[in-house]
């Protein structure tokens, strides 16, 4: 494999110092997939952008260019999802059928199941006893299967885990539709900041036993939790954080592990979103957060972009144009609402292209691919093939 | 116990303009002078942004420019953080042990760490804000009715019984009361949770799954909103020559030589008409998929110049029917 001097993923993202200022340097995601030092690429953005068709279809490719891929979804549509044979939730990745393997690739395909990562994690690290403690806690059964949050732990947990097993040489990574998208990153420094927080040890208190955590702030703190939540919520607090004591150290070191293995040169992160003012809001925040964290950005795939130069006719001729042949023959009339057709592709278009060259403005030295908008959804291979080879045609 | 205010919940998949539609579905209320309360719950300042004013605090106040028919809508971003230290002030006078509580990291935890406090909180202050009375201390700020920017579509069963979880944690003590209390509030006669959405594949599944969720959590659903709906600029006629394909494109070349535009633009113009066909279809075809649940459903055009304050009065009009 031939390696061009610019192949770092950072450096591909922040090549582009000549770019005009407006006009955003081509993201050449071929390159970034060819290149074996590249090992994860996490496909981040607000929800409804196509994070994870853009996540399969990059996966799916680099499969067909030859490297041992693993696409780890989070909540694919179902018919995508069946497309890549992912009929069961079982949190392990299982090969997909129909891959081009000319090349020597692969491509394996997983959805998350955030209960059984979790389980998995209790059940590896903790005797048998205490993890059947662990798992019978109500605090436990509740944080582990329904509450906020506990997604993107579980997502980088599982992130960690198939990345250590070293079967790939590429991980896919599609993010959870979060509050804020990059919740997954906070993770690791809230845990850690929490589990080093005088309340996990005032919880531990009493099962370690010594008084020396009976500060003046003591008595305060377990008279006021008593009246607000009550006795017996409180004990059963109490066990889940005493069982879970050993468990959290592993947690927040992994956490860190994976934290540390987002911000190596191995990871590329490709923001997602479509042309339209929030996303595109979102995706400048991603942008500079992910800057902020020192996170190997390799830029911005921009979905359902229309062509502003269509036909070479614009918006106002083809509206001025349109009614003057609405009377003529069948044919006239036809061509007629072809062209009101084509002046509200063209003003969409317009107006597309006014919020990605205010991105470009804030942010011109981003790399930027461009997907167009497609007629119909995505739910095979070759409609992931097509999705593709739009992202990486040359513009 | 007397109802509560009415309580309209607004839930969408990522993406299809769930914010808006609570913004204009709070200006709709508030079209017979009534003042409404806009909540957002996510941090995510989107209400600000839609506005486009400055971040919201965690206080309740009036958006100006929504004043139509002497009616107020008043924006608030609820803050977990902020809730719990109030909710401990209000119902327990913690003073002192509250600030204790945030000094050994128990606001934190509880707020980001503690399974579903977070979400309990968020909920709690809608509730705290739904049954504020005339009579009562905050008699100045009561509302007509309330709209909250509700949690994405896939996560909404949760949120809202986030409670039951919690009833269920806890099974005595206030914390079982206030989370009983509110789940009463929330599957009462005065709640309605609203679905938005798009007609595309996904939203359109996700929609009726979650109407199955809400169900079976006893939720009262209101109004399938539809959004962005574009609508078809081609005549049956056109369609059905579209369809057959048996337009002659020099044809179409000659018509459009006929009003001076380039004729080598025919071919691109009759793909741009059987791809506008063809996503009509779709579109089409999603909607009898939730003109099939049986539920009301308001229709919002798609706006192709985007959001001002001018467009959320055209859709506020557009959802007057979810007011009654």
């Amino acid at each position: 494999m031939t390696r061009p001097a610019q192949t770092r993923p950072r450096s591909t993202a922040r090549g582009g110092r000549q770019a005009r200022r407006g006009t955003a340097p081509a993201l050449d995601v071929d390159r970034l997939i060819d290149d074996d030092r590249t090992r994860i690429v996490v496909c981040c953005g607000s929800g409804g952008v196509g994070k994870t068709t853009s996540a399969a279809a990059i996966a799916l490719r680099a499969a067909e260019r030859g490297r041992r891929v693993c696409v780890l979804t989070i909540d694919p549509a179902r018919r995508l999802a069946q497309s890549m044979g992912l009929t069961e939730l079982d949190n392990t990745p299982r090969p997909v059928d129909g891959i081009d393997t000319s090349a020597g690739g692969s491509l394996d395909a997983m959805m998350l199941d955030m209960k059984r990562t979790f389980d998995d994690v209790v059940e590896a690290h903790a005797s048998p006893e205490k993890a059947q403690q662990i798992l019978q806690n109500p605090f436990y059964v509740a944080l582990s299967s329904s509450f906020a949050g506990t997604q993107e732990y579980m997502a980088m947990e599982r992130l960690g885990q198939l990345h250590a097993e070293g079967r790939w040489d590429l991980i896919v990574v599609d993010t959870p539709p979060s509050r804020s998208a990059l919740d997954f990153l906070d993770a690791p420094e809230r845990l850690s900041s929490m589990l080093d927080g005088r309340f996990i040890r005032l919880m531990l208190a009493p099962a370690k036993g010594p008084a020396r955590f009976l500060t003046a702030g003591f008595g305060v703190v377990t008279a006021a939790l008593n009246k607000v939540i009550g006795a017996q919520i409180l004990t059963d607090m109490q066990t889940f954080i005493a069982a879970f004591d050993t468990l959290f150290g592993g947690f927040r070191q992994r956490a860190e592990a994976t934290y540390a293995l987002l911000q190596a040169e191995e990871t590329a992160f490709l923001v997602v979103a479509v042309p339209d003012d929030a996303p595109m809001r979102e995706a400048a925040y991603f942008v500079e957060r992910l800057e902020a964290d020192e996170m190997p950005l390799a830029g911005l795939v921009v979905n359902r972009c229309h062509d502003e130069r269509a036909a070479g006719i614009t918006a106002a001729d083809a509206e001025s144009a349109s009614p003057r042949l609405a009377s003529g023959s069948a044919t006239d009339q036809l061509t007629s609402d072809l062209l009101a057709v084509h002046a509200d592709r063209v003003r969409l278009a317009a107006r597309e292209g006014r919020v990605r060259r205010r991105f470009a403005a804030a942010h011109g030295d981003v790399a930027t691919a461009v997907v167009p908008a497609l007629s119909a959804d995505v739910h095979d291979l070759d409609g992931l093939r097509t999705i593709a080879e739009h992202l990486t045609a040359p513009r | 116990m007397a109802l509560s205010t009415p309580l309209h919940i607004v839930t969408g998949k990522g993406g299809t303009g769930k914010t808006t539609v609570a913004a204009a579905l709070a200006i709709a209320l508030s079209s017979d002078g009534g003042r409404v309360l806009l909540c957002e719950v996510e941090g995510r300042q989107q209400i600000a942004q839609l506005f486009d004013i400055p971040p919201l605090p965690y206080e309740e106040r009036p958006i100006a420019g929504t004043g139509r028919g002497g009616g107020e809508v008043y924006a608030l971003a609820v803050d977990a953080e902020a809730a719990l230290l109030e909710y401990l002030a209000m119902y327990y006078r913690l003073g002192r042990a509250g600030k204790a509580l945030d000094r050994f990291g128990v606001i934190d935890f509880a707020t980001t760490i503690a399974p579903g406090v977070r979400d309990v909180l968020l909920t709690g202050k809608v509730y705290e804000a739904a049954r504020r009375r005339t009579d009562g201390p905050e008699s100045d700020f009561v509302y007509d009715a309330i709209v909250v920017d509700a949690p994405p579509t896939g996560r909404i069963a949760r949120f809202l019984g986030v409670n039951d979880d919690v009833a269920g944690l806890a099974k005595v003590g206030p914390v079982k009361n206030q989370a009983t209390s509110i789940m009463t509030m929330l599957r009462s006669e005065q709640t309605r949770v609203h679905l938005v959405t798009v007609l595309e594949e996904m939203p359109v599944q996700e929609t009726i799954d979650g109407i199955e969720e809400l169900s079976a959590a006893s939720l009262p659903i209101g109004h399938i909103v539809v959004n962005m709906v574009r609508p078809s600029l081609l005549s049956e006629e056109s369609a059905a020559a579209l369809d057959a394909a048996t337009v002659d494109v020099d044809e179409v070349a000659v018509s459009l030589a006929r009003v001076s535009l380039p004729s080598a633009a025919a071919q691109d113009l009759l793909d741009e008409g059987t791809a506008h066909l063809e996503r009509q279809r779709l579109q089409d075809e999603q909607d009898s998929l939730l003109a099939a649940t049986g539920r009301d459903i308001v229709h919002l055009p798609r706006l192709a110049d985007g959001i001002d304050l001018g467009a959320l009065y055209d859709l506020a009009d557009d959802l007057e029917e979810m007011t009654r």
